[in-house]
C-alpha cells in the first residue's frame, strides 16, 4: 500500500515537528533572557504550523476522514512516530540549543530534498518549511558555536549536551521497508545522502565551536517504531489535555 | 539568568523598498550578528521589514537635553530659513 507508507512518512515528519514544538514551548516566560525566549517559541510556532500542514495532508493520505486535530491529539503514545531526539527534556538552554541544532542539520536537507518530490503536497510544504528551517540551523549554529568557544562553563555545558545528545541522533536516519517503497517510486530522498549532509554540518559547526565528537555508538532508538521513552507519557498529557478534556473543541 | 548584562543594541528597520530604515527599539545581545538575529525575531514578527540594522547604544553620541536652549531654540525665530518669501513664477508647475 502505497498510500499507507506515504501516510506513515508524512506522520513521522509531523509527529517530528509537533512533539519538539510542545518542547520548546515550555521555555515561553523561562527563556534565559528576553529575546532568545521569543527566538525559541518562534521556532515553536514554526515547527507547529508545519506540523499543521503535514497532518492535514496525513490526515488526506489516510482518508478516514480525520482532522489536522485528531491525528495531533487523540493517538495514544504507541501511534506516535517521532524521533526519541525531540521528546527529550530541555535541560539547560545548550541541552536545548544542541537538541534543536542536531534536528535542524538533519531537516534543512531533507526538506531541501523533498522540494523535488512529485508528491505535490509535500513538495510544496518543504519549499514553505525549508526557509524557516534554514534560519533554525542559522540560529543554533551561532550559539553552539558561541557556547563552544565562549566561557569554560558555556563549553562545558554544551558538550555534555552533545555527549548526553549523540545516543539520539541515529534515529534520525532510521528507515523501514516503507520508506524503501517510497524511495524506489522516487517520492522521498534516501537518508543516507541527508545522513552524509547532516555530518558535514555537525562536523563543520563543532569544530568551529572546538567541541568533540563523541566516539561511542551508543544508539538508542524506538521512537520510529511507537517505542518511546518514559518522557513522551507526560508531554502526551500536557498537549491532550484540552482536547481530551472538550473534545472538538478549536481555538 | 546572567548576572552579567550584554551590551544593548539600537535597532533600525526599513519597512519597505525606497523608505528610511527607523528606529524601532533596542536589545540586548553578545555580538552583532545575534543582535541582528534577536531583532529579527523581535520585531520583525509580523512582516514589519525587509532590512535591519543594528547599533550598539554605546556609539551612539546624543544631544544633552540641558544644551536644548542653545541648540535647537535659536531656529525657531529664523522663518526666514523657510523657503514662503518668494513669489513661485506662472510657468512653474507641480510645486
Amino acid at each position: 500500500m502505497q498510500d499507507q507508507a506515504l501516510f506513515e512518512y508524512v506522520l513521522r515528519l509531523a509527529d517530528d515537528s509537533l512533539i519538539l514544538g510542545q518542547r520548546l514551548g515550555e521555555w515561553c516566560g523561562h527563556g534565559p533572557i528576553l529575546e532568545e525566549d521569543i527566538a525559541l517559541t518562534n521556532i515553536s510556532l514554526d515547527l507547529i504550523g508545519q506540523a499543521i500542514s503535514l497532518y492535514d495532508l496525513a490526515a488526506e493520505l489516510e482518508g478516514a476522514g480525520k482532522n489536522h486535530d485528531q491525528l495531533a491529539y487523540l493517538r495514544f503514545e504507541n501511534e506516535y512516530k517521532n524521533v526519541l531526539l525531540v521528546e527529550q527534556p530541555n535541560g539547560d538552554f545548550a541541552m536545548t540549543i544542541l537538541r534543536q541544532f542536531f534536528f535542524d542539520a538533519f531537516r534543512l536537507p531533507l526538506y531541501e530534498a523533498l522540494m523535488q518530490s512529485p508528491v505535490s503536497q509535500l513538495a510544496a510544504i518543504a519549499a514553505k518549511s525549508v526557509k524557516e528551517t534554514r534560519y533554525h540551523l542559522k540560529h543554533t549554529s551561532e550559539w553552539v558555536i558561541r557556547m563552544g568557544d565562549g566561557t569554560d562553563e558555556s563549553h562545558e555545558r554544551a558538550q555534555a549536551a552533545i555527549d548526553h545528545l549523540w545516543r539520539y541522533t541515529s534515529e534520525l536516519f532510521y528507515e523501514d521497508n516503507k520508506d524503501e517503497q517510497l524511495q524506489a517510486l522516487e517520492q522521498v530522498p534516501s537518508l543516507k545522502g541527508i545522513q552524509a549532509n547532516w555530518m558535514e554540518t555537525v562536523k563543520t559547526v563543532l569544530y568551529e565551536a572546538t567541541l568533540a565528537i563523541p566516539t561511542n555508538n551508543w544508539k538508542f532508538e524506538g521512537g520510529r517504531e511507537g517505542r518511546h521513552s518514559e518522557h513522551m507519557g507526560y508531554i502526551l498529557a500536557d498537549l491532550q489535555y484540552m482536547q481530551r478534556a472538550y473534545p472538538n473543541m478549536e481555538w | 539568568m546572567s548576572t552579567t548584562q550584554w551590551p544593548l543594541w539600537e535597532v533600525f528597520i526599513r519597512s519597505k523598498q525606497g523608505l528610511n530604515h527607523k528606529h524601532v527599539g533596542s536589545l540586548r545581545a553578545p555580538d552583532a550578528t545575534l543582535a541582528l538575529e534577536n531583532a529579527r525575531d523581535v520585531y520583525t514578527r509580523r512582516s514589519e521589514g525587509i532590512s535591519i540594522w543594528v547599533v550598539e547604544s554605546a556609539n551612539i553620541h546624543a544631544t544633552d537635553i540641558d544644551d536644548a536652549d542653545s541648540f535647537f531654540e535659536p531656529s525657531d525665530t529664523k522663518i526666514y530659513r523657510h523657503p514662503t518669501f518668494y513669489e513661485v513664477p506662472d510657468g512653474v508647475k507641480h510645486m
